[in-house]
C-alpha cells in the first residue's frame, strides 16, 4: 500500500488527459502523469513524493504505439523499454533500454518515464538527442511537434500539465551504425558511472553521455574533437575528458576522477569499435 | 475514461478464476494477492522492484507486483506461483536443488516459466538477462541456471512434476 491516498484515472485520449490534468490541478489534487509507475511508486512508498491523482496514459493509443511511419519511426511515451527493444525499429535505443534496470523492469519502465523522471541518468534520451528526434507534446492548445533540442537540456522542460505523447526519429538515424558502452561500478545492473551512445551520421560520429555530469548531455564541440582524425584517439579522448572535468559529479557511486577515468575508457571503446568495424 | 476515486470493486482474473475485490487506488497488486486473496506465493522482499521475489505474470509478462497498482490489473490475466499447477519448471528446480531458503523461489519460477513461453530455445545471453531480474541471497544462481537450462533443453517431461505429487 502506498502510504497516502490518491485518485486514479485512465483516459483514452491525450486531449482528455491534459484537460483532466488541469482540472485536477485547479482543484488542488496535484496530479501526475503515470506510465510504468516504477519511479513514482518507489518514491511514494519511501515518502519522497506525494501526489493526489495519477493519470495513467497507457490506454492512449498514441502514447502506447511503437511503429514505422514512412521514413520515420515512432515511439509512444508509454511504450516500454522492452517493447522498443523487441520492435527492432531503433537498435541503439533498444540496446540502451536493455541496459536500464533489469529485464522484468524493462517491461514496465516507459520511454517517457525514463526521460521525464527525476532519476538523473535518463539514459533513454541519449539515442534520441543524437538522432535529432522530434517530440510530440500535447498541451491545452493542442498537439505540437518540437525538436528534442528545444525541450530537453539535461532534463525535460515542458509547461506544467503538458503531456509528452511520443517521439519520432528519421529512419536514416534509427538504422545508422552505432555503439553503446555502459560502465557501472560493480554490478551489471546499476546506475551508470558513465554511459556513452554514439551514432554514425554520414561518416560523422555523434555522441551523448550520461552519468558523468549531473544530467545527460551532448556537446557539439566535443563531437568535433571526437571526429578530428588528425589526432590519435587517445589524445582526442584526453582532450574531451579535460573539457568535461569541470562538471563531473562526485557521489557515493564514484568520485569525479573515477567517473572521468571510466568515461575515457568508454570513449576508447567507441574508438575501438569504429576502428575494428564493430559498430553495427 | 476509467476513474477510481475511492475503494471500488474491480474484477481480477487470477490463475484462471475471476475474483471480485474492493480496493483503494493506492493498493499494490502484491498486497491484494496476499492479503485479500490469500495467495502468499508472491513474496514481499525489497518492495522496491529490485529483488523480484514478488514476481507474477500479467498477460504472460513478468511483473514485480510490488510496483503495480491493483487497479491497473483489472481485467488482465494474472498468474501466480499457485497457478503453475506443478509446471515442469517446478520439477526442474527440485531436480537441480535450485533453492536453499526458498524465499526467492516463487519469483524465479515465474520468470523461468515466462522465459520458456516467450523463448522456447533462447541463447545464453537471453537466459542470463531474464534471470538477472531476480536476486537469491542464498546465491543458488548456478543451480537455478542449471534448472532453467535443463527445462529449456527438454530434460523435464511436461507432466513430471504431477507424477511426483
Amino acid at each position: 500500500m502506498i502510504p497516502f491516498e490518491f485518485e486514479y484515472f485512465r483516459p483514452e485520449t491525450a486531449e482528455d488527459a491534459v484537460r483532466l490534468y488541469h482540472e485536477l490541478a485547479q482543484s488542488g489534487l496535484e496530479p501526475v502523469y503515470y506510465g510504468g509507475g516504477s519511479e513514482l511508486l518507489t518514491m511514494a512508498r519511501a515518502g519522497n513524493r506525494r501526489f493526489g491523482a495519477v493519470i495513467d496514459v497507457k490506454a492512449i493509443p498514441e502514447c502506447a504505439a511503437v511503429e514505422e511511419e514512412g521514413d520515420k519511426v515512432y515511439f509512444g511515451s508509454a511504450a516500454t523499454l522492452g517493447a522498443i527493444e523487441r520492435s527492432g525499429l531503433f537498435p541503439l535505443l533498444g540496446r540502451t533500454g536493455a541496459r536500464i534496470a533489469d529485464h522484468t523492469m524493462q517491461l514496465r519502465i516507459t520511454l517517457g518515464g525514463n526521460i521525464a523522471g527525476t532519476i538523473r541518468y535518463r539514459e533513454a534520451v541519449l539515442p534520441l538527442i543524437i538522432a535529432d528526434a522530434s517530440m510530440e507534446v500535447y498541451t491545452p492548445d493542442g498537439a505540437q511537434s518540437v525538436s528534442i533540442h528545444q525541450v530537453f537540456s539535461g532534463r525535460l522542460d515542458l509547461p506544467p500539465g503538458a503531456l509528452l505523447v511520443g517521439c519520432r526519429v528519421a529512419k536514416e538515424y534509427a538504422r545508422a551504425r552505432h555503439g553503446h558502452v555502459k560502465k557501472t561500478k560493480s554490478e551489471k545492473i546499476d546506475y551508470p558511472v558513465a554511459t556513452v551512445c554514439a551514432l554514425d551520421a554520414d561518416g560523422y560520429l555523434r555522441f551523448a553521455v550520461s552519468g558523468v555530469h549531473e544530467n545527460p548531455f551532448r556537446d557539439l564541440t566535443l563531437e568535433e574533437i571526437f571526429n578530428d582524425t588528425r589526432t590519435v584517439p587517445r589524445l582526442r579522448a584526453d582532450k574531451i575528458v579535460e573539457m568535461v572535468r569541470p562538471g563531473a559529479v562526485s557521489d557515493v557511486l564514484g568520485s569525479a576522477e573515477y567517473r572521468l577515468f571510466t568515461f575515457k575508457r568508454a570513449l576508447m571503446e567507441i574508438f575501438a569499435m569504429e576502428r575494428e568495424g564493430a559498430m553495427v | 475514461m476509467i476513474a477510481y476515486k475511492q475503494a471500488t470493486e474491480i474484477k481480477l482474473r487470477v490463475n484462471g478464476q475471476i475474483c471480485a475485490v474492493t480496493v483503494p487506488p493506492n493498493e499494490l497488486l502484491l498486497d491484494t494477492l496476499r492479503s485479500r486473496l490469500g495467495l502468499t506465493g508472491a513474496k514481499p522482499g525489497c518492495r522496491n522492484g529490485d529483488c523480484g521475489a514478488c514476481t507474477v505474470l500479467v498477460d504472460g509478462e513478468p511483473v514485480k507486483s510490488c510496483l503495480m497498482l491493483t487497479v491497473e490489473a483489472a481485467g488482465r490475466d494474472i498468474l501466480t506461483v499457485e497457478g503453475l499447477q506443478s509446471a515442469p519448471v517446478q520439477q526442474a528446480f527440485i531436480e537441480q536443488f535450485a533453492f536453499q531458503c526458498g524465499y526467492c523461489t516463487s519469483g524465479f519460477l515465474m520468470v523461468c516459466h515466462a522465459l520458456r513461453m516467450h523463448h522456447p530455445d533462447p541463447p545464453d545471453h537471453v537466459i542470463d538477462a531474464w534471470l538477472d531480474s531476480n536476486i537469491c541471497r542464498c546465491t543458488s544462481y548456478a543451480e537455478i541456471g542449471r534448472a532453467v537450462r535443463s527445462l529449456l533443453k527438454g530434460d523435464i517431461p511436461k507432466n513430471a512434476a504431477k507424477k511426483n505429487n
